[in-house]
Formats: C-alpha cells, structure tokens, sequence
C-alpha cells in the first residue's frame, strides 16, 4: 500500500447517502399516489405511464451517446424520476403521443441541451407540461372521471389499448371526459356564474382529500402524496421550507380574497386540496436542481410559487397555475442564490472581516 | 452557563466503542526509531548529535531553529545511526529528515530538568514547556510555548482546553481524561498561569461522559477551571467554532482567538505540561488510538515518538485484511499514510487502517446542487460553488466566493450525496494559490532589484559624470588661469 494509490484528501468517512438513493427514494415516496391513481383511471393511465417513463429514459440514453457520455449516469435514475413525474401530471387518458413527446421535451430540452443533470435552469418535467399544455391544449384537458381499474365502467385491456393507442377498437372521448373542479369553477365564472351557484351541491371535500376524482394521473390523492411526502421530510431528502411557504403563499392571498368575495374567489380549502397543489408542493417545487440551496432561499421561492398558483388560478387563462408558477421561479432562482447567502463566519453580510471588539 | 449555537456542522458515525474502555497500555519498543526534524509548524529542528553518539532517554537530540520551531529529545536510550532522510508523515510520501536511533533496550532515563517552582513565573514556565519541546498534541502541532507567549501581545482572559475529541474512532484524549485526571488538572493550572488568564474552560463532547464526570469532580480543586459538556456535533473541536460555542465570541476572519481574547490547547498538551514542569520529563511519548475495521485489536498505546507504525500495528494483531486507507488522526481531517515505516510523531493521535466499510467512498455523480453542503459548512460557505468555480479554473472567483474562509474540516464531502471530492478540490486550489503568490513574490522581489540596481547604476553613473564634470571644470579653470597668468 506504499506510495501507488493516487492521492485522496479526506474525509474518510461519508454520511453514506447518494444521489441515486435519494432519487430511489423519490420514487419510493411516489409509489402510493402512482398505484392509486394507475387504479384510479384504468389500462390507459397503465399505458400512458409506461409510455412516459420508458420515453424519457431512451431520450436520456438517446443524449448520452450523441453527447459520448458513459451510459453509467443512466444509473442515477433521474431519467426515470423525470419520466414519471411528468407522467403523473399528464391526463391520464391521453394519448400515448403526449407522454412520448413530453418525455423528450422534458430530458432533451428540459436537461440535456443544458448539460445534463444538475446543470439545468428549469425543471424538466415542467418543461414538458408548458409546451405540451400550450401546443395541444384539447388532449392535455381532456380530463376523465375516475373509472378504477377492475371496476363495472372501467376500459377492459383493450379498451384501453384502443384510449391510449387509438387501435383496436373505438371509444368516444367526448362522451367519456369530464371537467376537474378548477376547470369547471373557471368556465362558469367566466360566463358570470356565481361559485354558489356552480358549487351549489358544495364540493366534496374527501374526495378532494382521497382523490376519487377527476384529474391528473398521480395528483389527485393529497392523502397518499402527504404520506409519500412526509417520508422525503422526515428523511431530510427534502426541507419542509419550500412545500410549507408555497402553501402559505396560496393560502393566505387564497383565504383573503374568498373572505373579501366568497361568490368569485374559491375557498382556501379548495386551493389546498384541488389540482397539484399537494403534488407541486412536495415532488415538484422540491426539485434539488432547479430550486434555491439556501432554506432562506427556498422560503422566498416557495412562497413565490404559491402566490404565483393563486394568481393564475384566479385570473389567468388557464385553470391550473403550478407550471407556469414553477418555471417562473426557477428562472428567479439563480437570482435568490445570488442574493441570499449565508453569512461567512468571522466576516460581516458584505464580507468584511469582524472586528474584534465588535462580537464581544 | 450558557452554550451558543454555532452553524453547520454533521454527525459522523462515532466508531468510538472499539478502544472507549481500553486502558492506554505501553506500546513496543521497536528495533529501529527514526525522529523526524519536522514534527511541528515552524522552522526544522537542528540537529546537535551525531552518527554514532550515545544518547540517554530524554537527551536533546535537536534543538529549536528560531522563534517559531521545536526542540526533539531521544525518546530512548541507544546509538545514534544516522541523520538522513527517511520516510515522515507526509501525503507526499516524500522523505524527510529524521534521527535513526537504535534503541539499547535499557529505556535509560538522563537527569531530568529540576523541577519549577510551584510559583514559578509565567516565562520560566513558557521557557520549560519550550525545553521539553512540547507542541499542540492534537495534531496542529503549534509549539506550544509560543502559544503560552501570547499573554505579551495580546490580552486575554480565557484559556480553553480543547478535550472535544470530535473526529471518529479516535478515543487517547477520553482515556488520559479519565485516567490522569489529577495530572492534567495541575497541568491546565499551569497553563493559566502562564498565560494569566481570569478563567479556564476545559471542554468536552457529551458523548464522553465519564471523562466529564472524572474531570468536573477534579476541577472542584481548582475556583477559576469549569468542565463544560459541549454538543456532540463534528467539527466541534475546530478552535473557532469551539470559542464561539463556549462564550459566544466570534473570532473575526484571517484573525485569532488570541484577538478576542482566547487561547486554545488541546488537552493532551496539559498532560505534557505537566510532566515538563513538575517531573521534568520532556516530550517522548505520546498516546494514540490505534484502530479501525482493519485492526485486529484495535488499543490505546503509549508510545515512544519515532516507533514506526508497523509496529504499533504488529502490536495490536495485524491486519484483518488489507486497509483501503492508512491514516494519520481521525477520518474527517487526517492525512493518508504512504508507508507502514512512517514514525510515530508528535501530533499523531491516532493511526487507522479503515475498510471500504469505513471510509463509504463511491462513485462522484453530478452536483445536485441539493444545498447539503450549504447546510453542512461551519463556516457559511457555499462549498458547490466554490468548487465549480475551482473546476472552471477560475481561482479568484473561488476566493472571492470564501475559499480563503474554509478550514478544511471535510462537513461538506462528508455529506455530499454526490461524493464530489470538495475538500481535494479546496486543497488543489489552496496549493495552486500559493504557489502563484510565491512566483508572485519573487517577481515582485526580481523588479525590486532590477529597479534598486538600475537606480544603483544611475547614481554611480551621475557621480562619474558629476566627477569628471568637476574635473573638466578644474581643468578649465586652471588653463584660464595659466592663460591669464602668460597674459600678465
């Protein structure tokens, strides 16, 4: 053991997690909220799932080898995470062609052209949403009630082949689709209808709260998204800065307004549980990359994006306001890196050495 | 009293339990010791023997170069082999200057230095400590008595004893706490003395429980020394960040704790104190825990100072299979050994031989920018920047970014998911720094004599000119004279 071994400084010892546990874990703490919305919304959301996963992760190994990389980064397993995320956003009957052109939106433009992982300004899969949502708004709306997989109204197998893939066999989708509850809120205000009047049976709180609902493919059950979310908490994979002030920054500008105009503004209880608020707050938002490494940062940049949902929920063009807030505050956060910075020690916010006296 | 926070910091497995409760047994005596001249921060040690001399245990073999440098004495009786370079403790694995001594087998003891008075003054107490050539034994290696010196540059009204022992597997400082706990409490008296500082704080992490109980109830002899328990919290025994933990003092940056009015030792310098002062012994032992998976039976060795570590390693049963890494001190901050024939040295507290188990090193990934390491530095750094500026080859804006500010403790590597190498990359960057500003010194060294010649031959050449000005002047003068006189 003399003198060959290329010189290593320490440490010598390491806290022992990587980067392709935390991206496991990722995935671990989304396994709840992905079998019960696959369950949820039958063979297409199976089929549309594994579509976007396996795009995204050939889109990766599509990338390395024009780029010459060692195929070895594919182990890290962010490809697959990105892959699934997106997937999770998507209407779960779409078709197949929205998850495979999502994926490589999200890995090729979202992350690769910017160097690969760790180097991107913008969060992949939130790339992926915006060009999708903007270039085919008629499929990333076409949202459908919950029919779960083994259930009486549910697509058999083929069936679902025929939803996602368009062959063997033919299913109406105008007949089938229904409005989420943002949507639907949105449409009416805008044809001057009061929210007493659309939500005038109420809503439906727990199942807002389950996720037996109409919606994205893995956003709808906050109760199994708090549980997959709490295990990255109290394992430290992710700070509860940044999901704890966007959901202030939603629900404190969300209750005010419904206080001053409950018949215009939606009630702070729907902003908490409705769309991908639980979904952004604690898979999206949280994104080590394209978020603040300060947990000063991470309040401002959380607060950010809940502020930013609200306003586009409540006077923007589109019902659900969790991408555009997202990428707009990932172009802030180099930004927020720049001017909240730890304080050096032995040194003043400017960097000026202390003085001595000064500290006593 | 009051602890204060300080920020950052990690928990590393503490590895602790292996050597904990082993009594510090005397380690071998090894056929063949070599002395390195260097085994402190300063200028070499002269050496004052010879090959072929008989020197005693204890006798001065080398003494102190300059203001800033150490005095090495035999750490046993035998002959003197040879004076030349041999393997020392260094990541290089460059050799260096060492005494060869081959040991007699008697361990013979020369006359010990008279005792110091027991109200001996401050600079013949400092004058000792520098006799038996006492450094900071944990492994900063600063002599000791020029530390103890400070009281005439500085005020100062607390002296800290650092017995935090933070770094892994390493348990020597817990052990001489609690079995010379008497020794060390006359010795840290002795220490505040010199230094004449109001009160002493001697502080230990509170995953050394016993230790702080043996200390606290020895203490009660002593009004102006307080045992204080301090949080278990990697790199608590960092200086500044130990000061600031116990008085809430910041040390300002580039400065010492000696400006805010503090001094720092580690406790197993008190241990030497005392043994110079009172026994008149000076510095030829250390202790220093021997472990690590590698270890068959990892102890707590009392050892004569140039006993090559094979032979501590023999001692304590081999390997158990080949180390992945050979150590100097603790994991998070010690240096990689190069030869199992390295010396024991001065500053050595422990050796480790770790496993793949041990040391958990793995494949880099790309930087998550995650903020673990923002989270993790003591000292407000954003480690990931600096080292992505570093990357890019541009060292000023690393500078600029704090490098300067970082002191090495190895938090943020030990905590990066991504196993990025953060610390070899502040070690290169530091290296290349320096390098450039003493090629920058001796530019600016080269124009200065450039310029003071140039200014020399200037001068010379005006005088010359001014000389023969003068003597064209004369000349003149004297054929107008002899004109004028031809005239008349």
């Amino acid at each position: 053991m003399v003198g060959t071994r290329p010189f290593v400084a320490g440490p010598f010892a390491h806290a022992g997690r990587s980067t392709p546990m935390i991206m496991a874990w990722v995935m671990i703490a989304l396994t709840p909220a992905t079998v019960f919305g696959l369950g949820l919304y039958g063979w297409p959301a199976v089929f549309l799932f594994a579509v976007t996963v396996a795009s995204a992760v050939l889109a990766e190994a599509l990338c390395l080898k024009l780029a010459g990389k060692s195929f070895t980064t594919l182990q890290d397993g962010s490809a697959v995470l990105s892959g699934w995320i997106l997937a999770l956003t998507l209407p779960p009957w779409a078709p197949w062609w929205i998850g495979a052109v999502g994926s490589v939106l999200a890995i090729v433009i979202g992350k690769q052209v910017f160097g690969g992982l760790g180097q991107n300004l913008f969060n992949p899969a939130m790339v992926a949403r915006v060009a999708l949502l903007i270039s085919f708004p008629l499929e990333m709306t076409r949202y459908v009630a919950p029919r779960p997989i083994f259930g009486d109204d549910a697509p058999g197998f083929l069936d679902g082949i025929a939803v996602t893939f368009g062959f063997g066999g033919q299913v109406n989708m105008d007949a089938v689709s229904s409005a989420s509850l943002l949507g639907h809120a949105k449409t009416e205000l805008a044809r001057g209808v009061p929210l007493s009047e659309t939500l005038s049976h109420g809503f439906d709180l727990a199942q807002l709260v389950f996720g037996t609902t109409v919606g994205s493919m893995g956003e709808t059950s906050a109760v199994l998204l708090l549980a997959g979310g709490g295990v990255l908490l109290a394992l430290r994979i992710v700070s509860w800065h940044t999901p704890v002030a966007l959901l202030a920054g939603i629900l404190v500008p969300g209750m005010l307004f419904h206080l001053i105009d409950p018949e215009r503004f939606l009630s702070p209880l729907v902003h908490a549980f409705a769309a991908s608020t639980v979904f952004g707050a604690l898979f999206i938002a949280t994104d080590l990359v394209t978020s603040p490494v300060t947990r000063t940062g991470q309040l401002i940049y959380g607060a950010g994006i809940g502020v930013l949902i609200f306003v586009v929920r409540t006077w923007g063009g589109y019902p659900e306001g969790m991408a555009f807030a997202v990428l707009l505050m990932n172009a802030a956060t180099p930004l927020i890196d720049r001017w909240v910075r730890p304080r050096i020690y032995g040194r003043d916010r400017k960097g000026r050495p202390l003085t001595a006296g000064g500290t006593r | 009293m009051k602890l204060f926070r300080i920020k950052g910091g990690v928990h590393p497995a503490e590895r602790k339990d292996a050597t904990k409760d082993k009594t510090v047994v005397a380690g071998p005596l090894a056929p063949k010791l070599y002395l390195p001249l260097q085994q402190h921060i300063g200028a070499p040690a002269r050496a004052v023997v010879q090959a072929g001399d008989y020197v005693l245990k204890g006798q001065v073999i080398a003494t102190a170069a300059g203001p800033v440098s150490a005095a090495l004495h035999a750490s046993t009786s035998g002959t003197i082999e040879a004076i030349g370079l041999y393997p020392v403790p260094h990541a290089s694995g460059l050799k260096g200057m060492a005494v060869a001594l081959v040991p007699d087998g008697k361990d013979a003891w020369c006359e010990p230095m008279p005792p110091l008075d027991p109200d001996a003054a401050p600079e013949e107490i400092a004058k000792r400590v520098a006799e038996a050539g006492i450094v900071g034994l944990g492994g900063a290696t600063f002599p000791s008595a020029v530390k103890l010196n400070l009281r005439e540059r500085h005020s100062l009204d607390t002296l800290v004893m650092n017995g935090a022992e933070c770094e892994p597997f390493l348990t020597c400082d817990d052990r001489l706490m609690r079995e010379h706990t008497d020794e060390l409490l006359a010795g840290v008296a002795l220490m505040a003395k010199a230094l004449g500082v109001a009160q002493t704080l001697i502080a230990i992490e509170s995953n050394k429980p016993d230790a702080t109980a043996a200390m606290t109830a020895a203490a009660a002899a002593y009004p102006e020394i307080t045992v204080r328990a301090v949080p278990t919290r990697y790199p608590m025994g960092s200086e500044k960040h130990l000061v600031h933990t116990l008085t809430g003092r910041e040390t300002p940056a580039r400065a010492l704790t000696a400006d805010i009015g503090v001094v720092v030792h580690n406790i197993a310098t008190a241990f030497a104190v005392h043994d110079a002062v009172v026994n008149g012994r000076p510095l030829v032992s250390r202790i220093l825990t021997v472990s690590g998976s590698a270890i068959k039976t990892p102890m707590n060795l009392r050892v004569p100072l140039g006993t090559p570590i094979q032979a501590l390693i023999d001692f304590c049963g081999g390997f158990t299979e080949t180390p992945q890494e050979l150590l100097s001190g603790g994991p998070m901050m010690g240096q990689p050994l190069r030869s199992t024939e390295t010396p024991t040295v001065k500053g050595m507290n422990g050796v480790l031989a770790l496993l793949p188990s041990d040391t958990r090193r793995g494949p880099a990934h790309a930087c998550l920018r995650c903020g673990t390491c923002v989270n993790a530095c003591p000292c407000g750094l954003l480690p990931f920047e600096i080292a992505a500026h570093i990357r890019n080859g541009n060292f000023d804006a690393a500078v600029e970014a704090g490098l300067m500010d970082c002191i090495g403790c190895g938090s943020c590597a030990f905590a990066c998911p991504s196993r990025i190498p953060l610390v070899q990359s502040f070690h290169h960057a530091k290296g290349h720094l320096s390098a450039q500003q003493r090629i920058a010194q001796r530019n600016e060294e080269a124009k200065r004599l450039a310029t003071a010649k140039a200014a020399r031959q200037a001068k010379l050449a005006a005088e010359r000119k001014a000389a023969a000005d003068a003597k064209k002047a004369a000349a003149a003068k004297a054929r107008a004279a002899a004109a004028e006189s031809g005239e008349s």
